[in-house]
């Protein structure tokens, strides 16, 4: 199993190494700089910003002073925030964002698979009906959508959440972001869920268990559960990398100071760091999960491993 | 007192204090975007001066109304040739950790601002100081040979390179703030975090989450933190105004810097008296490439400008009610009086499309041979509501106009090449002065982006910055404006309004043409 891990992780390096410099190049490709705006400086103070930031060296030397820096571990400066190094900015919003997309993977992974499960054994009966639209409006509406419907309803006329914001962190700041963050995941998950589910309580040795005897719940806890969840599990990776990584519209619309919104403002704002940073950020996180969801898959079906 | 009573009356006065500072008056602003930094010399947008100016305070500061009022300063004089300012300090001044604050640290401040290594984006700002722009270019290394000198502790000579009549303005703004020089020399880049800063401001910043908010509490060693009403404030990162309304009318947010515009009717109806819209010195324009055809002609420029129907704009295509701009700096302006209007400013607005549509007749378009026009905005909703109106007022002129819009860096980088035939700008005034406005319109300006030019309008600014006779600079100024009018150098729209929602517990907060409020002149009822 260590040595399968290992394989996944090295071949990972060179898709990393091409990301930071197709990345690298792009960015400085796109139109406008750091330092364009609706003021434009003097060139004297644009000069001295281009030394500062070492934009003034030619395009290649620049690439290979970021790479040795990275190497090192330094992730560089941002433009747009001077105190805050990329490393540092990261890892401020890391613990909000973190906090968010785990409640939002765990509450979208029991909702998706309770609701999955009920659909399956209900099939075409009524509770399948109820539950299954209930869970289609998470996944047929935007969060910008429902996160400004919630703040009304919940925040505004019963007051029973604050708006937004992070406040001290109690779980009253952070139900409805949790909720809006975690309904279209869980709207996924139960779909895949009971279709899965359906598929698998119709093998053979789902019969064979009933034909013994073992009750519903058990046959659904004990043998079918476990078989049923592949699909989930690929769907897993991504879905825990989108949470974790956070939402940009989630994060906006309650102000919460995590990194999902990093990225995008960094792009608009050409902070070339901030934008480096974030990518890595993100592919080295993406590259991480993934790897734990094959390693869940490889564990669920030892074919996998042996491959 | 037996045990049972000491732990009672423990628990009374804990409770009590609790109490106490649950009513603590803390002011929650929302204020869009993040902070660049702390230090006022890496600063450049509204949302951040909102925070420096709280918890910094320069020679000279803002009243509730924003008039210049002495601030570390209690005096100063100003030489017969207006080049040679002399600030006296305050008396017992000190940084929130208890040093004084002297001269000295004006004068670390100022050449900090202006050394190239530090690249302070709006070192500029401060070029009227003698030899800053020549140490800012590297001409000069000596930063001593900057004209800003401490006599002794307690007395600043700033020598500027010409009589500045709006220098005390400029002196209010964040890059004149003074700075700690033993703490930015002992603990370097790091000086400005939190548990390092040290303020000389009413207020000190205690805690800085990026992407969420900054928090400010008085700053005792202030001179005047008796007379606060405020204990401190919170300063929120939100940029969706939409949400920041939503949080507002559930009571988190006491005030809002700005709000979605086409929510202002509902706001009048439902939160009467608190939305606040009110004159702001900032201009809404588009420029027209003076130095591409057919553009060139003035006829044409002057066409496109008549057939703008200003007076439709603020009130219905925006809502918020800004008013018609028809003079190039804006009304109210300090040091100027009325401004220049262009001279067609009164005519019904049918007669004024009638004389666009001779006026490019006379340049050779019409609707046999419509004018072709590019007009570039950056994304954003109203520019593109505005323009989309503006393309429709053209249409009678038999001028086909194409939509070209592009992300704000892209925009104006394309502005800055002179790439674009039209395009969107605007432009909210540094200080309270007409030079402001009137020097986008000079030759070979970078904020030119019209690349209009005229040797007589660049002369008579040059004149007005050398006269120290503040009416007869006006006049001088006035003449400049109304040359660039009748040559319709530029296309002046609207005034911008400042848009705040203020909670009616709110007390002090004065509305004024920049749009300044410190948190200092606010109180707060329970």
């Amino acid at each position: 199993m260590i040595k399968y891990a290992l394989r996944r992780l090295l071949s990972t390096i060179p898709v990393m190494w091409i990301a930071v410099t197709a990345s690298f190049f792009v960015l400085r490709l796109a139109p406008g700089g750091p330092f364009d705006g609706e003021r434009p400086l003097p060139p004297v103070i644009l000069k001295n910003l281009a030394a500062h930031y070492n934009l003034d060296k030619p395009l290649i030397q620049q690439y290979l002073l970021y790479v040795g820096d990275l190497l090192k571990g330094d992730l560089g400066p941002s433009f747009s925030s001077e105190d805050f190094s990329v490393a540092q900015q990261i890892m401020i919003g890391l613990p909000y964002t973190f906090t968010i997309g785990t409640a939002a993977f765990l509450l979208a992974i029991i909702v998706g698979v309770t609701v999955g499960c009920l659909g399956a054994l209900y099939q075409n009966k009524t509770p399948d009906y109820i539950l299954g639209s209930l869970i289609l409006i998470g996944v047929v509406l935007p969060n910008f959508l429902i996160a400004p419907i919630l703040q009304l309803i919940f925040g505004i006329h019963l007051a029973w959440f604050p708006v937004g914001g992070w406040g001290d962190g109690s779980l009253k700041f952070l139900v409805l972001p949790i909720v809006v963050l975690a309904l279209p995941h869980a709207g996924r998950i139960s779909r895949i869920t009971r279709g899965s589910m359906i598929e698998v309580m119709n093998q053979n040795f789902i019969r064979t268990a009933k034909a013994k005897g073992i009750g519903p719940r058990l046959t659904v806890m004990r043998h079918a559960l476990k078989p049923a969840m592949m699909p989930v599990v690929s769907y897993l990776g991504p879905a825990a990398s989108y949470l974790l990584t956070g939402s940009l519209v989630v994060e906006s619309i309650f102000g919460l100071p995590g990194i999902g919104r990093y990225f995008v403002n960094a792009a608009l704002n050409r902070d070339y760091g901030m934008v480096l940073g974030t990518v890595i950020f993100y592919m080295v996180l993406i590259v991480f999960l993934n790897l734990l969801v094959d390693i869940a898959y490889a564990w669920l079906d030892p074919k996998v491993r042996n491959r | 007192m037996n045990k049972f009573t000491k732990k009672f009356l423990a628990s009374a006065m804990l409770g009590t204090l609790l109490a106490f500072s649950a009513h603590a008056a803390t002011l929650n602003i929302h204020n869009g975007g993040d902070p660049q930094s702390l230090d006022p010399q890496k600063l450049s947008g509204d949302w951040e001066n909102r925070i420096a100016g709280d918890i910094f305070e320069g020679l000279v500061t803002e009243d509730a109304k924003d008039n210049p009022v002495p601030g570390q300063a209690e005096s100063w004089t100003i030489s017969p040739d207006g080049k040679v300012y002399t600030f006296k300090l305050r008396d017992g001044i000190k940084w929130s950790d208890g040093r004084p604050v002297t001269a000295g640290d004006f004068v670390f401040a100022f050449q900090r601002l202006v050394d190239p290594k530090n690249a302070a984006d709006y070192a500029y700002l401060q070029f009227t100081i003698k030899n800053a722009e020549k140490i800012n270019k590297g001409e000069i290394t000596d930063l001593s040979q900057l004209g800003v000198k401490a006599i002794d502790d307690k007395t600043l000579e700033i020598t500027l390179e010409n009589p500045t009549p709006y220098f005390l303005n400029a002196l209010m703004h964040y890059t004149a703030y003074p700075l700690p020089k033993h703490v930015v020399e002992a603990k370097g880049q790091d000086w400005v975090k939190i548990g390092n800063i040290v303020t000389n401001g009413p207020y000190k910043p205690v805690e800085w989450v990026p992407g969420s908010h900054v928090t400010t509490v008085k700053n005792d060693q202030w001179y005047g933190t008796k007379e606060l009403k405020i204990d401190g404030a919170k300063f929120f990162v939100l940029e969706d105004q939409e949400a920041a309304l939503k949080r507002y009318r559930a009571g988190e947010f006491d005030i809002l810097t700005d709000f979605p515009t086409d929510q202002y009717e509902w706001m009048k109806k439902n939160l009467p008296g608190q939305a606040h819209v009110a004159p702001f010195s900032g201009l809404y324009y588009y420029v027209v490439n003076s130095q591409k055809p057919p553009f060139s002609d003035k006829r044409v420029r002057q066409a496109l400008s008549m057939a703008i129907n200003r007076e439709v704009i603020g009130p219905q295509i925006l809502g918020t009610g800004e008013l018609p701009a028809y003079s190039w700096v804006p009304p109210g302006t300090a040091n100027y009086g009325e401004p220049a209007y262009v001279s067609w400013k009164d005519l019904p607005y049918k007669d004024k499309v009638a004389e666009a549509k001779k006026l490019l007749a006379d340049a050779g378009f019409g609707p046999d041979k419509p004018l072709h026009a590019v007009l570039s905005y950056n994304t954003n909703d109203n520019h593109k509501r505005i323009a989309v109106a503006i393309a429709s007022m053209w249409k009678p002129l038999g001028v086909d106009v194409e939509l070209v819009n592009a992300e704000t860096k892209v925009h104006y980088d394309q502005m800055q090449r002179g790439q674009v035939e039209i395009g969107r700008a605007g432009w909210l005034a540094d200080y309270n002065d007409p030079d402001n406005f009137l020097n986008l319109l000079v030759t070979g300006v970078q904020m030119n982006y019209g690349r209009w030019s005229n040797p007589e309008y660049d002369k008579l600014i040059k004149d007005g910055n050398a006269q120290t006779d503040l009416t007869k600079r006006a006049e001088i100024f006035k003449k400049a404006e109304q040359l660039a009018l009748d040559e319709s150098a530029a296309l002046p729209i609207y005034y911008y309004v400042s848009k705040n929602v203020v909670s009616p517990k709110i007390e002090g907060f004065v509305d004024n043409i920049q749009d300044i409020h410190r948190t200092r002149w606010l109180s707060m009822k329970e």
